[in-house]
């Protein structure tokens, strides 16, 4: 369903992202996983259309993106920022509905239902100001369920909660993308975090930004905070995803 | 806690309302030119029946709430304009920072040159004071709203226009609105000082003026300074109830949770 052909993207003469050749299919949840700099914030960008890469082309559902696609959401990392405080929580889980038609009263029903599958269905009436940290990337992954987008985008999204919180936002996607089938691309810095949660990680490298590697998560589909991270096979994709990672850090010093 | 502070704050009312009292009753200035102050408040509560007073009075606000809110129209449709437009907004800084500093003051005689109705001139001069304020304050918070928050809209598909709309003029309206309220104060003082120079009569500044006509009226005079003292805690005090009712949301990011 995603396509990036021969993407590439430059600041003048500072190259981020060079050449970069990715498939996605239907229902997948890809992790990608690199360093800081290696181009992740850039490409998911290009991706969601909300800048213009300098080369190659990215293709969702067939169509080429040329402008931020219809049927596409992004969780950003800066929850306390991508939400809008003057708004109650619904309202702004409704927000991006306005988009999509339909009456005040069924957005408002979307919304409610969205948030009650993130576990939120009291918070509706709050503010997000009144909500914790982990509450507020709730919200935000509220708002991009009730889109209903072919594609989910996640810019590494428990970046700024703690260590309880983020595994519980990790059980929230992984429920998410097992209910809905949805297909989601999701950036972290975190190696644990990327096989944890991905069909796939794509390990990126710097300097400039490429792929380095792609591997395939053979754990079961289900789950588990504990056992899971126990899990021999776990360990070892940690390992080697690990050590991908170092190496794109050693192999071209910033 | 709140009850400490408005105690206080009554307390230091009635202590400088005193001390007024003592100085002029134990002679210490002349009651002639400085009545006592239980004189002025006495003469301001009579005025409050005077219905030539009150029509002064009603005089002014027209010129004041009309410029300012002629103002505040100008001033963010043009710093909307300005912010999204970088050339223009380039060229107009310098224009910005040349006209800015000119009492408004100074331009009196031309507003009395230039319009044939006091009134006219008055909202004029109004508008030309307020404008500066609200127009530095739109600037300025247009430019400081959220990346974050205008990419968050822009990845929902929402266009430029929807945008400005629904992220950035929510997120300046309080900085706007404290630019209004700098304006407010601004603009009375404008208002209430051409009266005098050139109200022949019109507003509380040209009663003010009339009230001296038949030689030393002190008391009225202050009186009538009392009441534009009332006029502006008035417009104060309903822009800061605004300000903390419709944007509690910005009062609680600035403050911090209480």
């Amino acid at each position: 369903m995603l396509e990036i052909n021969a993407l590439t993207h430059s600041y003048g003469d500072h190259t981020v992202l060079s050449d970069m050749n990715l498939e996605v299919a239907e229902g997948e949840l890809v992790s990608i996983v690199g360093p800081s700099g290696c181009g992740k914030s850039t490409l998911l960008r290009c991706i969601a259309g909300l800048i213009a890469p300098t080369g190659g082309k990215v293709v969702l559902n067939g169509t080429p993106v040329d402008g931020v696609p219809d049927d596409l959401a992004v969780v950003f990392q800066d929850y306390s920022r991508s939400l809008l405080p003057w708004l109650t929580v619904r309202d702004n889980v409704a927000l991006p509905l306005k988009r999509r038609g339909g009456t005040r009263a069924e957005r408002r029903a979307s919304a409610e239902e969205a948030l009650k599958s993130v576990g939120l269905a009291d918070a509706g009436r709050k503010y997000p100001w009144q909500l914790s940290g982990g509450m507020q990337q709730r919200v935000s992954i509220a708002r991009a369920l009730a889109y209903r987008p072919s594609l989910l985008l996640m810019d590494e999204p428990f970046g700024s909660v703690d260590a309880q919180t983020r595994e519980d936002l990790e059980d929230l996607v992984l429920q998410v993308h097992r209910d809905g089938g949805m297909t989601i691309l999701l950036v972290t810095h975190d190696i644990d975090e990327s096989v944890y949660l991905g069909d796939r990680v794509v390990v990126l490298g710097r300097n400039p930004g490429r792929i380095r590697a792609e591997i395939a998560v053979d754990l079961p589909a289900e789950r588990d905070q504990i056992a899971t991270r126990a899990d021999a096979d776990f360990v070892r994709l940690r390992a080697e995803v690990g050590k991908l990672v170092r190496g794109a850090v050693t192999s071209s010093p910033a | 806690m709140r009850t400490t502070r408005i105690a206080l704050g009554a307390a230091g009312v009635a202590g400088a309302f005193a001390v007024a009292e003592l100085v002029t009753r134990t002679g210490l200035v002349d009651r002639e030119a400085v009545p006592a102050a239980s004189t002025v408040l006495g003469r301001a509560a009579e005025m409050a029946g005077d219905g030539e007073f009150l029509t002064a009075v009603g005089d002014t606000l027209r010129a004041w709430l009309g410029g300012l809110l002629l103002a505040t129209l100008f001033s963010v449709l043009l710093g909307l304009l300005l912010s999204a437009t970088p050339w223009l907004n380039n060229a107009a800084r310098l224009v910005v920072e040349l006209l800015r500093p000119i009492p408004s003051l100074a331009l009196i005689p031309l507003a009395i040159v230039t319009f044939s109705s006091i009134t006219q001139g008055k909202m004029s001069l109004v508008f030309y004071a307020s404008t500066w304020p609200i127009l530095i304050n739109t600037l300025y918070a247009l430019r400081d709203v959220d990346p974050v928050a205008k990419e968050t809209l822009r990845s929902f598909g929402f266009g430029k226009a929807a945008v400005l709309l629904r992220v950035s003029l929510p997120s300046a309206a309080p900085f706007v609105l404290t630019g209004v309220r700098i304006a407010a104060s601004v603009g009375l003082v404008v208002v209430v000082s051409t009266e005098l120079v050139a109200g022949a009569g019109e507003g509380v500044g040209g009663w003010l003026m009339q009230s001296q006509s038949g030689g030393g009226h002190p008391d009225l005079m202050l009186a009538g300074a009392v009441w534009a003292g009332l006029l502006g805690i008035a417009a104060n005090s309903l822009l800061v109830t605004v300000e903390r009712r419709a944007f509690r949301w910005h009062t609680v990011r600035t403050e911090g949770l209480s």
